[in-house]
């Protein structure tokens, strides 16, 4: 039934068919947003509502900012986000700072040991933090640097994926822009860091959102650096605020889930089309 | 276009980059120097370290240790608890690889019959794959619960038991699944969404002169086929996503109940982290850097297939 207009271009007038594909769209929609609206009511019922048995669609009281007061005064949820804001903003800068030339150098250069390089680069694409995690700590444990923002951001201050997408990218820059600018008596380094990266903006921008977005919710390399609560980050404040050992305050629960999640939320809602193109970058292409 | 013409002209400006390519560039290990010392710090060495500490009894804190050779890799192939995590891994890949592949597949054909708001379509469910997944299980935690949760008040209202979802060990790893389906549904169906980009339209116009009328004639003779390439692609990256699930196990079950959602990664946090013996550790995490690079392996066999396609 709703596969009438199914991959055809045809009527533009709105028949029987467009109406129920767009219903199950909504329908759809409605179920896998179905989370965050009930995140976000929850945040202004009183908690007698939340434990009542009975469903409402909306509070029947509407308690205003009073969770928000709650969840921020029993967690510390703002020293949580800047911790957060740090540690992608360090991390998102040294990876860009580092990865370019490399991209750069695999992209236009010949030197030795360049293929042996792109090796190691299409491997670590396959290795999940999980896998250096003993040695990094057990190495940053040596210089006791645990429990810093250094020891968060350093496992990946190395973006192979960076590396792997800018190289794509860099590639197809065109090689006569790069000579005329040699002779305009350009050098190399001033070449790329004026000339090919603002050309090259929207791919960096896409690797910038997906690797703030990947940072600001990795949970398992800070539950292991971490031992202090001001340096959490906010995965890991909100698992520590969550753990059911305190019990559930739902409503104050909900509301420190939605702080955690709408600078993320809000990056998407500006840029969704950098996500979308990150994501396809990597693989399908 | 006039200057690269000019470029390519025999004899002029050709010169300068064959020679350049001749020989060396030393710019470019300065390029690619402070890169490859990260490299070596956080990717090379560490493999190598955890590779030599799998053979080793070490254990966190201690200050000797000595080598054991296979020990460690042998008393994991016989402990049970081990291979239990193994075991359930797979089963949460089990739903959650077809679930969210069928479901992103679904959204991808829905989103692009329509002609208004594919955009915003799209948007929306793309939504839960950015979210905070810490923040979201929370949130989760509280639809599925047991009285008071949303879900189980609808199931009532239908005239069903309510359930237990994070409470019973036979139910916690399907009820870990719906939030994996969920959060990796509209990441598929982006991918997706581009291989259905990608087939030609004329495709769809030499069925129809072929005689494939019905839509669902050319979505399984056209599009589902020509598809296959971006589908096994899907397959594989959601497996290997669903075998690294852990915050979900971290923050809801920590395991539980009864060791219902033992997994991998939280297996391997425990062991290296909670009980300090890195040793066993380390040999767990060498049977998964084997597992992933052999499913990696795979999906770089799938893209070298697609490239040959086009």
């Amino acid at each position: 039934m709703m596969d009438k207009n199914l991959f055809y271009k045809a009527k533009r007038s709105l028949n029987l068919s467009t109406w129920l594909t767009h219903s199950i769209l909504i329908l759809l929609a409605f179920a896998m947003l179905f989370p965050f609206y009930w995140m976000l009511v929850t945040v202004f019922r009183p908690a007698q509502e939340v434990f009542s048995g009975s469903f409402h669609w909306l509070p029947q009281t509407f308690i205003g900012l009073e969770n928000f007061h709650t969840a921020l005064s029993q967690a510390p949820l703002l020293q949580v986000m800047i911790n957060g804001v740090i540690v992608c903003i360090g991390v998102l800068v040294v990876q860009i700072v580092t990865s370019v030339p490399f991209a750069w150098a695999l992209g236009k250069y010949r030197f030795p040991g360049k293929s042996v390089l792109f090796s190691i680069v299409l491997l670590g694409l396959c290795v999940p933090i999980q896998v250096p995690a003993i040695p990094l700590f057990l190495g940053l444990a040596q210089v006791d640097m645990l429990d810093t923002y250094f020891s968060l951001m350093f496992p990946f201050f190395l973006s192979v994926f960076a590396i792997f997408l800018f190289r794509q990218a860099f590639k197809s820059f065109p090689e006569d822009i790069i000579q005329a600018a040699r002779l305009d008596g350009m050098s190399d380094f001033s070449i790329l860091w004026r000339i090919v990266v603002p050309a090259n903006k929207p791919v960096i921008a896409a690797f910038s959102v997906f690797s703030i977005t990947a940072h600001w919710n990795d949970l398992y390399w800070p539950l292991i650096v971490i031992t202090s609560e001001e340096m959490m980050t906010p995965p890991l404040g909100m698992a520590s605020f969550a753990d059911p050992a305190i019990g559930a305050n739902f409503g104050a629960l909900m509301a420190a889930a939605t702080l955690i999640t709408a600078p993320i939320m809000l990056i998407y809602t500006l840029m969704q089309k950098q996500f979308i193109q990150g994501v396809t970058n990597t693989g399908v292409k | 276009m006039s200057t690269s013409n000019v470029l390519k002209m025999p004899g002029l400006a050709s010169i300068p980059i064959r020679r350049r390519k001749s020989k060396f560039d030393t710019i470019a290990l300065w390029f690619v120097l402070p890169a490859s010392v990260l490299m070596l710090a956080t990717l090379l060495l560490p493999i190598v370290v955890v590779f030599i500490l799998s053979f080793t009894n070490y254990e966190l804190g201690n200050l000797e240790f000595s080598f054991i050779g296979f020990e460690n890799y042998v008393r994991l192939f016989q402990d049970s608890q081990y291979w239990k995590s193994l075991w359930q891994t797979l089963q949460y890949a089990l739903i959650v690889v077809p679930g969210s592949v069928l479901l992103g597949l679904f959204l991808a054909l829905l989103v692009q019959s329509v002609q208004r708001g594919r955009k915003f379509y799209q948007f929306l469910f793309f939504l839960p794959v950015t979210a905070t997944l810490v923040a979201m299980a929370t949130v989760w935690k509280y639809l599925l619960h047991g009285t008071i949760g949303p879900v189980n008040h609808l199931l009532q209202s239908l005239g069903f038991q309510s359930i237990e979802f994070f409470g019973d060990p036979n139910l916690v790893l399907f009820s870990l699944s719906i939030i994996g389906i969920w959060q990796l549904a509209g990441f598929n169906m982006v991918l997706f969404i581009a291989g259905l980009m990608a087939i030609p339209q004329d495709m769809y116009d030499a069925a129809r002169m072929d005689g494939a009328d019905r839509p669902l004639d050319r979505l399984f003779n056209v599009t589902l086929p020509l598809l296959s390439p971006t589908m096994l692609f899907v397959i594989v990256t959601s497996s290997i996503t669903a075998v690294k699930v852990f915050d979900t196990v971290a923050v809801l079950t920590q395991g539980g109940p009864q060791g219902g959602s033992d997994v991998i990664l939280y297996s391997i946090y425990l062991e290296g982290f909670q009980y300090l013996r890195t040793g066993n550790a380390a040999a767990m995490t060498v049977t998964f850097l084997m597992l992933i690079l052999v499913m990696s392996w795979v999906q770089t066999k799938i893209i070298d297939k697609k490239v040959h396609y086009s």
